[in-house]
């Protein structure tokens, strides 16, 4: 790594197979792990059969109920606003879907420049605050291990070093746009092995939890 | 003699992991919102309430092997050991601040079914030797004597005769090809005894044939409150022995919580196969008759009544409107709690913190959310269909000198059938 | 042969350039890099009294490109005036010698400059652990003739990529062992002009300074004056509005490339390229290869051959490809399905010797 060029080019180069290769072991790995071990037969006859309402739970598990919504709402609003924020940049940046053409073969239209810049700062903003109330709030305080840190930390380095090589306010770009690079590599690796897994996992648990009340008859 | 260790805990901790307890651990990101759905939280401001920690030692054993990383960790010994002493701490947050009630699993933003964990961890606490003195004692007494509260069926037959005589009607015992077998639970025996009364009266109103059974009259099962599947396979197999003994079609459980979730839901797993019969609960049998208008009613209650939806009949059962048409019949004016139905909130009584003395203080805390409910609509009479939860109403309401008395749904209908010509 | 008797402002004079034209060639000097127009006076009377440098001009590894560069020009101009005024004493296209004689011309220069001359390299060159049989000059190696001139130099000016990083001969799989000149050269000052070609006006201006001060202009980390490299080309290009505005050209020719919108998606490397093509142009101001409708390629970096295609935008990965995921997931299912098979057989055997609790046992706990 003796210059920012050469930097650069093994965070696109060699960082990225190992990067990818990491996260797709990890990743597989945790999903055999649910669904090899499965379920056990239930015996119990039911109201209800467990497709629909698995798969309706999946959507609407998304939109807090309204007592929630009143007494967590800055989990419920800052949450949907930092997420959102990431999946737009994540999703719609023009740079990024070129990074996702080349790989999945097929991307969508982006939103302009200006747009997703906006939204990144929100995000960052966002994001600083849900630290802030990590910090503080009783509940959370009590339940959060170093892992909910460190996974903080690493998200929010990405979208910063993202913000920050965007608007060229690290020098030379090769080293800025490496950094950013980087740290989505870090993000990677680190994915399948902390609670990042909730990305890929949330659809299944929200599943076996609408399966498992709609059996019963309830609309979870 | 064998007994109770903590390597019998991890096994049974291992027996319960399954897709879904790794679905949900590979979700929890830490958000606390489950902690707003918990009475037992909301209502003490005490962090350590929150719902997805009562199930750490579930969570160590899952994470340390079951997953690539946890193994990996634990070959380097640096993963979190579930050991006595942590047990030991946990008894107070799976039993006494933990009423099971599932609201938690409904509000979790990704999904996960905590309550539904929570009833895995305690078989671990169970094997291990941690579980609270009450609900042991329940457990023994129930399998030793057949009722939790050590109830005979000698005095059971006292209120059999006292029915008869008060109604003039027959309470069928033993009675083989009947419509219904209908279960009991002791507390209802014990403190609201008008509920015999009542479906004895009802039934023959409807023409419903059905009969109670000397070899198992008892529809609680400790076994369910504990959390261990040995004591409540063994009390779920009584009343299919005495069901299939009798040949009946049909299981009627009483007005209780817990008792519909162990024999409807959980029974059948816990024996290993499906029922040669149905299994409803009480309000679910009157609403059908209702809907086939079997039951003819007049007058109706007009003082401002409300209702309390028990948990495991409501949210982990879904019998939520089966209780309204039914209000609907004999009171005009019913007024609905603010959350109601799927999200009503626990009474916090139930799941065992009513058996467990050392559990007073937290579950009259965790009453305070749903006295909140009740003031926020200023019932003149508060309407259910548990007697856990009716008790609990009773004692909180009292406790803070409230006078809304609390009646049982059942009772209510009974009270207003139309007298056979 | 030397004419290093004449200043520059003799020589000039001799061409018939005016005062005035000598002045306006101070002023454009001075703006070019970046110095206020109080220096143009000094630049002025330091060129006109310059005595003519000997320039040694040594090519390896190379294309010619960085030659042909220099000398495009249709009219006279002043940069033709610049190199009529040093003394290039060797050059292997431009000189007129060839053969031993020309060799003889070198190394006469060398002697009668040394410690003065300027050197001046394009191409990269087979390193010291290499076969110097790769690229020789009169049967001597590249290498033993780098070492040598640099001895006497006072400086050494890379021109092109090649010679400043190694460039196309050094490009994956780099079969001759290609090095910069900057690997090699140590102890004396080397000023890299790097570009595929670089911008002719980039190596006059470069020279001019030299001529004008006695030493290098300020350098970057990458030892390239700051004032043509100091930039990037996405700071200063002027399809930049269309970048921040998020309109891009998405293929050749299509509507987007037609009105003139931002080449990323093409594959433009303006974003992490430093030089001067977006304000000095090509061809006398004439155009670069966005204005053309081509993305910049990067060619004033390092290691541009092989930082991923051309056409692959800025963020696309240079290694991975589909076919990397596949064969990534297909390990991961293996792996995954190997632990995952372990963990449901330890559960259904913990499931099977479970030991139910028993009354007795609860009752111990009472």
């Amino acid at each position: 790594m003796s210059d920012p060029m050469d930097f650069l080019l093994w965070t696109k180069g060699p960082a990225f197979e190992w990067a990818i290769a990491i996260f797709a072991l990890g990743l597989l790995a945790r999903l055999l792990e649910i669904f090899v071990i499965g379920r056990r037969p239930n015996y119990a006859e039911p109201r209800a059969g467990e497709w629909g309402p698995g798969m309706r739970t999946v959507f609407t598990r998304s939109i807090a109920d309204p007592g929630t919504f009143k007494s967590a709402p800055f989990n419920v609003v800052v949450g949907w606003i930092w997420h959102v924020g990431f999946l737009i940049v994540l999703l719609l940046f023009i740079p990024h879907l070129e990074l996702i053409k080349s790989l999945l073969g097929f991307a969508w239209p982006g939103l302009p420049n200006p747009v997703v810049d906006l939204v990144t700062a929100v995000t960052l903003v966002a994001l600083v605050a849900t630290l802030v109330h990590r910090l503080t709030h009783p509940v959370k305080k009590r339940i959060s291990t170093v892992e909910d840190y460190v996974v903080w930390g690493i998200t929010f380095l990405v979208v910063l070093s993202g913000y920050l090589a965007y608007h060229r306010v690290i020098n030379p770009y090769p080293l800025a746009l490496g950094l950013h690079i980087l740290s989505a590599e870090i993000f990677l690796i680190l994915l399948p092995f902390t609670k990042l897994t909730h990305i890929f996992t949330t659809v299944i648990a929200r599943w076996y939890n609408g399966a498992s009340f709609g059996r019963r008859g309830v609309a979870s | 003699m064998s007994e109770l260790t903590l390597e019998r805990g991890l096994a049974a901790l291992r027996a319960e992991i399954d897709g879904p307890v790794a679905a949900f651990f590979s979700s929890c990101v830490h958000c606390g919102i489950c902690a707003t759905a918990c009475p037992f939280y909301v209502e003490t401001g005490d962090p350590k309430y929150t719902p997805i920690l009562k199930v750490e030692p579930l969570r160590r054993v899952w994470k340390s092997e079951f997953t690539l990383w946890g193994r990996l960790l634990s070959t380097l010994g640096l993963t979190k050991k579930v050991t006595d002493e942590m047990l030991a701490e946990w008894e107070e947050l799976i039993y006494d601040s933990c009423s099971m009630c599932g609201r938690c699993s409904l509000v979790c933003p990704v999904g996960n079914d905590i309550q539904a964990m929570v009833r895995k961890t305690r078989e671990g606490m169970v094997a291990s030797g941690h579980a609270p003195e009450g609900l042991i004692a329940a457990s023994v007494r129930a399998i030793q004597t057949g009722s939790p509260m050590g109830l005979q069926w000698k005095t059971l037959q006292v209120q059999i005769e006292h029915v008869q005589s008060s109604t003039g009607l027959e309470v069928p015992v033993d009675k083989a090809g009947v419509d219904y077998l209908a279960m009991l639970s002791s507390m209802e025996v014990i403190n609201f005894p008008e509920y015999l009364e009542a479906i004895t009266k009802i039934f023959d109103h409807a023409g419903v044939t059905w009969t109670l059974s000397t070899q198992c009259f008892e529809a609680t099962n400790a076994g369910i409150q504990i959390g261990n599947k040995d004591v409540a396979a063994l009390l779920v197999q009584r009343v299919v022995d005495a069901a299939v003994k009798l040949g009946v079609k049909n299981v009627i459980s009483p007005e209780c919580g817990h008792a519909y979730t162990a024999i409807r839901w959980e029974g059948p797993n816990l024996i290993g196969k499906p029922y040669p019969f149905k299994v409803f609960h009480i309000i679910e049998v009157l609403d059908e008759l209702r809907a086939a208008g079997r039951i003819k009613t007049e007058g109706m209650e007009t003082d401002r009544l409300s209702m309390h939806d028990p948990c495991n009949l409501a949210r982990k059962s879904g019998v939520i409107d089966q209780q309204r048409n039914l209000m609907n019949l004999v009171a005009d004016n019913f007024v609905e709690l603010k959350e109601h139905g799927k999200y009503q909130w626990c009474c916090g009584a139930g799941g065992g913190v009513s058996s467990n003395e050392r559990a007073e203080p937290l579950k009259l805390a965790a009453f305070k959310r749903k006295k909140a409910q009740i003031e926020e609509v200023s019932p003149a009479r508060m309407v259910t269909m548990c007697a856990t939860c009716r008790t609990q109403l009773e004692e909180g309401l009292e406790e803070f000198n409230m006078d809304i008395p609390v009646v049982g749904l059942t009772e209510m209908i009974a009270d207003h059938l139309v007298e056979k010509a | 042969m030397t004419k290093a008797n004449k200043t520059l402002g003799e020589s000039l004079r001799e061409h018939g350039v005016s005062r005035r034209g000598f002045l306006k060639f101070c002023a454009a000097t001075a703006s070019m890099m970046a110095l206020p127009p109080s220096m143009v006076p000094a630049i002025a009377a330091a060129l006109e009294k310059a005595r003519r440098p000997s320039v040694i001009w040594l090519s390896f590894q190379e294309c010619t490109g960085c030659t042909e560069s220099l000398t495009r020009s249709h009219s006279p101009t002043v940069e033709d005036l610049i190199l009529d005024v040093i003394s290039l004493d060797y050059h292997h296209t431009l000189q007129a010698a060839s053969g031993d004689a020309a060799e003889a011309a070198r190394e006469q220069a060398m002697k009668e400059n040394h410690g003065s001359y300027l050197l001046i390299v394009d191409g990269s060159l087979p390193g010291p652990d290499s076969n110097p049989g790769y690229s020789t000059i009169a049967g001597i190696s590249n290498y033993d003739l780098l070492m040598e001139a640099v001895e006497g130099a006072a400086a050494v000016v890379a021109v092109g990529t090649c010679a400043a990083f190694g460039g196309l001969p050094a490009a994956n799989p780099n079969p001759t062992g290609a090095v910069s000149v900057m690997d090699l050269v140590k102890d004396k000052p080397v000023i890299n002009v790097s570009g595929c070609p670089p911008v002719p006006m980039v190596i006059t201006g470069v020279l001019a300074h030299y001529l004008t001060f006695g030493k290098l202009p300020e350098l970057d980390q990458y030892h390239r004056p700051k004032a043509f490299f100091g930039q990037s080309i996405h700071d200063r290009c002027y399809r930049r509005p269309f970048y921040d505005k998020g309109l891009f050209a998405e293929s050749f020719d299509d509507e987007g490339a037609k009105a003139g919108w931002c080449l990323y998606r093409l594959g433009c490397k303006g974003p992490s390229t430093y030089n001067a093509c977006a304000t000095m142009r090509w061809n006398s101001g004439t155009s670069w290869p966005v204005e053309s409708g081509h993305p910049c390629l990067g060619c004033s970096e390092p290691r541009f051959w092989d930082a991923g295609s051309f056409y692959a935008p800025l963020s696309v990965p240079t290694g991975a490809n589909g076919g990397t995921i596949l064969a990534a997931g297909v390990t991961g299912a293996i792996v995954g399905g190997a632990v995952a098979a372990l963990a449901r057989k330890q559960v259904k055997a913990e499931r099977a010797d479970r030991q139910p609790v028993t009354v007795d046992e609860l009752e111990q706990k009472l």
